[in-house]
């Protein structure tokens, strides 16, 4: 399989659960969490080129430490989250650079999917559909936790099971997304495709198929530019998908 | 016959007793008011009712009882960007579109055309009485209101109140309800039980135990306002 059905296959799949995650996180007010999560992930990032490991297994320990964090700064201070955002925000940046090797800066903060190998795309691939039916599952119980967590409680939801598997779907997505956007545009993959189906959705129906539909417009399109023009994958993913939410004021209902 | 009983009730949160050794009891088809002021524990109670928050004494339902809870400041603001329609808003819960659309007439919405409406988009009246329908449609066996319309004005001649009593009624409910508004109490309550920080407590029926002198003390200065409402 040539290279470039490679990188499209993984980047469709990335970035259409990440855009399913996203009307979740939309909804909770945490689109911007994957901002900090996703810059906590370059240290990670920075020892897997180091030492020649997958970009997404070195983000993975990384994004869960940083959700521990948050909510340990979280529970300790009783700081708003978006206070704690900007705590943690710079602090990955920061500790990635005193190892990071300069010369591989570029795929450490805005990824690179140029080189995914056949393994590399099958493993995203099923993490993905496992992470998009887990989502699915848990869709309609997390709506009604972030309506009202005492509605949630009567109906015999077990809110804290749920966040749970909810927190651990973000981390998955997030260090995948780490390779494919690299750690400062990860946020921008959960976040724009779900504002733009919001954008155009009357329902939640339309925006639970139109948030992954957009994430997956937005691959093709970035992985295409790439192609053509030779620059860096993540940036023209998150640019298309920005166009693409540009677009959809036009048509905002 | 009996349906809840509760002995010696005592909810510690923070560090702070918010409800000391509380008994009382609530039979089948009564309609109680729970009446104090605010930070009296109203609306841990009936947290504790339900089985949300850890407590020490008994809090004993009959069994198998099913129970409808409508918590305190459930606003429009919370879905107000969700690109949420009125039914999928109901199919969170098990139930069919006919269920919907039956319960929804119940509580005077008429227009089927009002399901694929964006619950953002609905008039604060609508919004109230939808969500007692989608407390409804569970055909719980008894009701825990707190604070139901919290000042909101449901529109139409009905009030939020006279809506509960005509369910109350016609489906021989046990309602527990928590209010400040001394009117609804002496108009629609059986019986009344009232908390305050002091610990002073009643219960009966409104009229036997709701003295001025009880109220007093139960309010403080905030009684001349709601002697004012209930004169």
């Amino acid at each position: 399989m040539s290279q470039f059905i490679l990188s499209l296959i993984g980047g469709i799949f990335v970035s259409a659960t990440a855009g399913y995650l996203g009307t979740l996180m939309l909804q909770k007010r945490m689109a911007l969490v994957a901002g900090p999560l996703g810059h906590l992930t370059l240290p990670g990032i920075a020892l897997a080129l180091l030492y020649g490991f997958d970009v997404s297994l070195g983000a993975f320990p990384f994004v869960i430490l940083g959700i521990i964090l948050i909510w340990f700064f979280e529970m300790r201070t009783k700081l708003p989250m978006e206070a704690l955002t900007a705590v943690v925000f710079a602090s990955g940046v920061a500790l990635a650079f005193l190892f990071l090797p300069i010369e591989q800066a570029e795929t450490a903060l805005v990824g690179d999917i140029s080189q995914v190998g056949f393994g590399e795309v099958v493993t995203t691939a099923i993490l993905c559909l496992l992470i998009f039916s887990v989502l699915k599952k848990i869709f309609s119980k997390m709506l009604l936790i972030n309506i009202s967590e005492d509605l949630a409680k009567v109906e015999g939801v077990n809110i804290k099971k749920y966040n749970l598997i909810y927190l651990g779907c973000i981390a998955i997505i997030v260090a995948l997304g780490a390779k494919l956007v690299g750690g400062l545009l990860t946020a921008a993959l959960v976040a724009i495709p779900a504002c733009t189906a919001r954008n155009l959705s009357k329902n939640m129906r339309s925006y639970g198929f139109l948030a992954p539909l957009f994430g997956a417009l937005s691959a093709v399109a970035g992985v295409f530019l790439f192609e053509f023009s030779g620059l860096p994958a993540g940036p023209m993913v998150i640019l298309s998908a920005t166009l693409i939410f540009l677009v959809s004021l036009i048509f905002r209902k | 016959m009996k349906i809840l009983e509760v002995k010696n009730l005592k909810v510690e949160l923070g560090g702070e007793e918010i409800i000391k050794n509380l008994s009382f009891e609530v039979k089948e088809g009564e309609i109680l008011t729970i009446l104090g002021p605010n930070g009296a524990g109203k609306t841990v109670l009936l947290k504790t009712l339900l089985g949300f928050l850890p407590h020490q004494g008994e809090v004993l339902w009959q069994k198998k009882t099913k129970i409808g809870y409508l918590p305190q400041g459930i606003t429009q603001l919370k879905v107000k960007d969700l690109p949420l329609s009125v039914e999928e808003f109901f199919k969170l819960k098990k139930v069919t579109r006919e269920e919907i659309l039956k319960f929804l007439k119940l509580v005077g919405i008429r227009e089927g055309a009002f399901l694929k409406k964006r619950i953002g988009d609905m008039s604060t009246g609508q919004f109230q009485r939808m969500l007692v329908a989608w407390v409804l449609i569970s055909e719980p066996e008894v009701l825990l209101f707190d604070e139901p319309t919290a000042g909101i004005d449901i529109g139409g001649e009905e009030t939020i109140y006279s809506l509960l009593h005509r369910f109350w009624k016609e489906r021989k409910l046990t309602i527990l309800l928590v209010t400040h508004d001394l009117n609804i109490v002496y108009k629609y309550s059986s019986d009344v039980l009232c908390l305050s920080k002091k610990g002073v407590s009643c219960s009966g029926q409104p009229k036997e135990v709701l003295t001025t002198g009880l109220l007093e003390k139960m309010y403080g200065t905030e009684i001349k306002f709601y002697q004012h409402k209930s004169g």
